[in-house]
């Protein structure tokens, strides 16, 4: 066995893994503050990529452009507030998960329609090619913009903590989380909220937009990274930030691992499905996922 | 005053407990069956018997299905498409390999392996719940059609996996006008509407229910959770596998695996909601509509371009009708987050007391 080859196979993983939590992060945020099942998350990574390649191609500055994005993303969070999860305010969560469906056919129909089909390249100024001394050294292929991407999210993910845990955002987010209407007794600003939350995710969704667009180009197919992060979804857990990472790690790395030396053998193409079972086999020892809340049942 | 029950005494139980109750109720139900039995092969042409109507009665049949285990059970599913897959397919290898297997028992074999791939994807179900599961059901949709595309015995070896459906003969009458296949269609979709109906009203509704609505109290009161869950995945999963059978034999003809794909399992999920949750009828209208709409967009945009002599691009075209096509979709969810089924429910209501206000 090549264990140069397999460590790069196991950190390629990791790294890739980080991009899926990256979308995942999303997810989580909405999830944890309002209990929907976002759907909606990737139309979001593409309407945020695209709306900010698009920009930039017409000449725009690299800054002006993302804070342009950042204002539309904050924006379009709070509209959908406004629009579409105000009047469904103590529907069930299904009724929720359809409208953000629902919701990603609007935004998907709308990036196209407003910045047209084509795909397009995407430069952030880092190149996404392996970094030399470590591929001279050890003979192991490990991106320089997975690491960088790696970072982005370690940040991220910091930021999104204390944001949770530190302050009165984040206690009324927990609250409203818990429970909408008790939250709305105790005098917590239930829309507001919401819209803070809609619009936090339109930026986490704007970063993994630009990763993923840096990685894949911009295209119709990144509105498909939801695919993506769900396994990392449920293996984390839905509540749990933290878990966003630690899922995406364990799903990359045995996703790209089972590809390398189990894809073979089976004839290929199982990343579509893997990531899945592992997800599932997981579950079925924590059904809340690794750190997602206990779930217990009362009559 | 037409819609009224008022005078309709029952003096058996058997009176009592029929599927409708009132007499009006029943007439309406003749009437729609002599409709679309007698009336509609008789006038609609071949565009509106093949396009139309057969791709309608199919998704029906698939969200019945889904209604079973989602509105009645509660387990929210993504894999429909897996096990209309799981039915095609199999129906079409029970047909080519089975010397002399009549067409219905492919069908139904078709739908009892799909039953039994959504018994093994339901055992998870029986330790995860909510949208967890609702994602580890898109690990069925995804191996499954890995699986249909990787094992070249299913789709008999062709090369681009595409399988050919083979004529439908049932006792020696070969079904292959438009309107041929429109009636058995619509017979195997009403009879299964049927058994779906007497189902729910059974002891096995009555307790898909209860766990629905709260599986620990189902438990205590002794409903066995697993038994149930199952049967709810594998009934549900029949349902779909003959949709699925149906989809090849009487709509498409051709079809390549990726015709099943999560679009399909989203769409038959849209239609129970924007139909109704846990509602036979609601199955039927929320197809409709979903079979309907697209098509009366893509007339409308034509309509809209000749009336104005603007010729509007096509990526224009298709993108605003996926716009206009999610909105609505909202629209409907705020309007009446019950589904279709509540607005005919309100209206029936409302019948019953014309002309007063109450």
């Amino acid at each position: 066995m090549d264990w140069a080859f397999f460590v790069e196979v196991f950190v390629g993983g990791l790294l890739a893994g980080v991009m899926y939590a990256l979308v995942a992060l999303g997810f989580v945020l909405i999830y944890k503050a309002s209990g929907v099942f976002n759907f909606a998350q990737g139309g979001m990574v593409f309407f945020a990529a695209l709306t900010f390649v698009s920009l930039t191609e017409r000449g725009w500055n690299f800054w002006l452009a993302l804070a342009a994005t950042l204002a539309v993303m904050i924006a379009l969070g709070v509209a959908i507030e406004r629009v579409v999860l105000r009047p469904l305010v103590n529907q069930p969560p299904i009724t929720l998960f359809m409208a953000t469906i629902g919701l990603s056919f609007v935004l998907e129909g709308l990036s196209q329609l407003l910045w047209g089909s084509q795909p397009h390249g995407l430069e952030l100024g880092i190149p996404d090619v392996p970094i030399e001394w470590l591929a001279r050294a050890l003979n192991i292929n490990v991106s320089q913009f997975d690491l960088f991407a790696a970072a982005v999210a370690g940040v991220l993910v910091a930021v999104l903590a204390v944001l949770f845990q530190k302050t009165r955002i984040g206690r009324a987010l927990r609250a409203v989380a818990d429970d909408h209407q008790a939250a709305l007794a105790v005098g917590i600003p239930l829309q507001n909220i919401w819209a803070i939350v809609w619009g936090v995710a339109g930026f986490v969704a704007l970063i993994a937009g630009l990763m993923w667009g840096v990685r894949n180009g911009v295209q119709y197919s990144l509105t498909f990274v939801v695919l993506k992060a769900l396994p990392v979804l449920i293996l984390g857990g839905f509540e749990s930030i933290p878990g966003a990472i630690v899922g995406g790690l364990i799903i990359g790395a045995s996703e790209k691992l089972a590809e390398v030396y189990l894809g073979p053998m089976v004839g290929g193409g199982i990343e579509s499905w893997f990531a899945y079972v592992i997800a599932l086999l997981f579950l079925l020892v924590r059904p809340q996922g690794l750190f997602g809340e206990k779930i217990i049942d009362r009559v | 005053m037409l819609y009224r029950e008022a005078g309709q005494f029952k003096s058996t139980y058997a009176a009592d407990q029929q599927i409708f109750p009132i007499l009006q109720d029943r007439i309406g139900i003749a009437l729609l069956l002599a409709a679309a039995f007698v009336v509609v092969p008789v006038f609609a042409d071949q565009y509106w018997l093949s396009a139309i109507l057969v791709p309608f009665l199919i998704s029906a049949l698939a969200a019945l299905g889904l209604n079973i285990l989602t509105g009645y059970a509660g387990q929210l599913s993504l894999g429909t498409a897996a096990f209309m897959a799981v039915g095609a397919f199999m129906a079409y290898n029970a047909q080519l390999r089975i010397p002399g297997m009549p067409i219905i028992g492919s069908f139904a074999l078709g739908g009892l392996s799909a039953a039994a791939v959504g018994i093994v994807f339901g055992l998870p179900s029986l330790r995860i719940k909510g949208f967890y599961l609702a994602v580890a059901t898109l690990a069925c949709q995804f191996f499954v059609l890995w699986a249909i595309n990787r094992i070249g015995w299913l789709s008999n070896y062709s090369s681009s996996g595409v399988i050919a459906a083979q004529k439908i003969v049932i006792l020696g009458y070969v079904f292959d006008t438009p309107r041929d296949k429109y009636l058995l269609t619509l017979t195997i979709v009403s009879l299964m509407a049927l058994a779906a109906k007497n189902l729910m009203r059974s002891e096995t509704g009555r307790a898909f229910m209860a766990v629905r609505d709260m599986d620990v109290a189902a438990s205590v009161i002794g409903i066995p959770i697993m038994k149930t869950k199952l049967l709810a995945f594998g009934i549900s999963s029949f349902y779909c596998g003959v949709a699925g059978a149906l989809y090849v034999y009487c709509y498409l003809g051709n079809v390549e695996p990726e015709a099943f794909t999560l679009d399909l399992s989203f769409r038959v999920l849209f239609m129970i909601i924007i139909g109704g949750v846990g509602s036979i009828l609601g199955s039927f209208l929320g197809a409709g509509f979903i079979v309907l709409f697209p098509i009366f967009l893509n007339l409308a945009s034509g309509w809209i371009s000749h009336a104005t002599g603007i010729d509007i691009p096509h990526a224009a075209v298709s993108n605003s009708e996926q716009i206009i096509f999610g909105g609505l979709i909202i629209f409907f969810l705020i309007v009446e987050p019950h589904g279709l089924a509540q607005l005919w429910r309100i209206a029936k209501e409302k019948l019953r007391l014309w002309p007063f206000p109450h």
